[in-house]
């Protein structure tokens, strides 16, 4: 086949509809929020997600969600290959609705929280990490 | 399929009735996420826990849903509130059907 010009072209477009792939994740995690919410209206006042900016190693991230009065919270890694990470169902007995764990990130992304209120609305909360070697042993 | 699971629970040997007190988990486990492959190129089987709950005398403090995305060996950091003495019971649900569980009582004094 000959090189032309417009065959050189299309080959540059495919390449950088490529580069975009990867975004196309963030899509998974806009429908996996929506299943959580029912698509209500999402507010940002009352929840805390505390993620470290940078994370040497994604293997172990740590963070730690803090929403009073929630009845569950969600938590989403947008660019793991999996986007859910853990949900946390708080009973009677918690005397705060607050957890901290350890989490797997595949690289540099948002991190996001979702917490259900007993009033049936939700609050999330997000925050970039910086992952310097990622998590998913790829 | 997961050898050597040993949960590990942190929590106060007494407290005053009301307090609020933390409590951490860990329990070993590779957490295999379904994603790496092994040398040959097949994909390693998912194998993880994934459900978690710790309730206070049949009462739940926190039920939680892991995904392949929570780090091996996971570990959990959490409160409760402690009306009065009694047990702590948790309880880890293996992908493959297995229940490891470790309880601890607290004395209200």
């Amino acid at each position: 086949m000959k090189l032309t010009r417009r065959h050189t072209l299309m080959m540059a477009f495919g390449s950088a509809l490529a580069a975009v792939m990867p975004f196309r994740a963030f899509a998974a995690v806009e429908d996996n929020i929506a299943a959580f919410t029912g698509g209500a209206a999402v507010g940002s006042e009352g929840i805390t997600l505390i993620a470290p900016e940078i994370a040497e190693n994604g293997n172990t991230v740590p963070i730690e969600v803090n929403a009073p009065g929630a009845e569950a919270i969600i938590v989403f890694a947008a660019g793991n290959p999996t986007p859910s990470v853990a949900t946390f169902n708080f009973g009677p007995m918690a005397a705060s609705q607050s957890a901290a764990t350890r989490i797997r990130l595949a690289g540099t992304q948002d991190v996001v929280a979702i917490a259900r209120m007993p009033d049936g609305s939700f609050v999330q909360a997000s925050q970039e990490v910086k992952v310097t070697i990622g998590g998913c042993g790829g | 399929m997961a050898d050597n699971v040993t949960p590990r629970v942190r929590v106060p040997r007494d407290a005053t009735a009301g307090e609020e007190i933390t409590i951490k988990t860990l329990i070993s486990h590779p957490m295999e996420s379904g994603q790496r492959k092994d040398g040959d190129g097949n994909v390693i089987p998912r194998s993880i826990i994934n459900r978690f709950t710790c309730t206070f005398n049949g009462e739940t403090v926190i039920d939680v849903t892991l995904e392949p995305a929570i780090s091996t060996n996971p570990y959990f950091e959490f409160q409760a509130i402690v009306p009065a003495s009694g047990t702590f019971e948790f309880t880890w649900y293996d992908d493959d059907g297995d229940v490891y569980t470790d309880s601890k009582d607290i004395t209200v004094g």
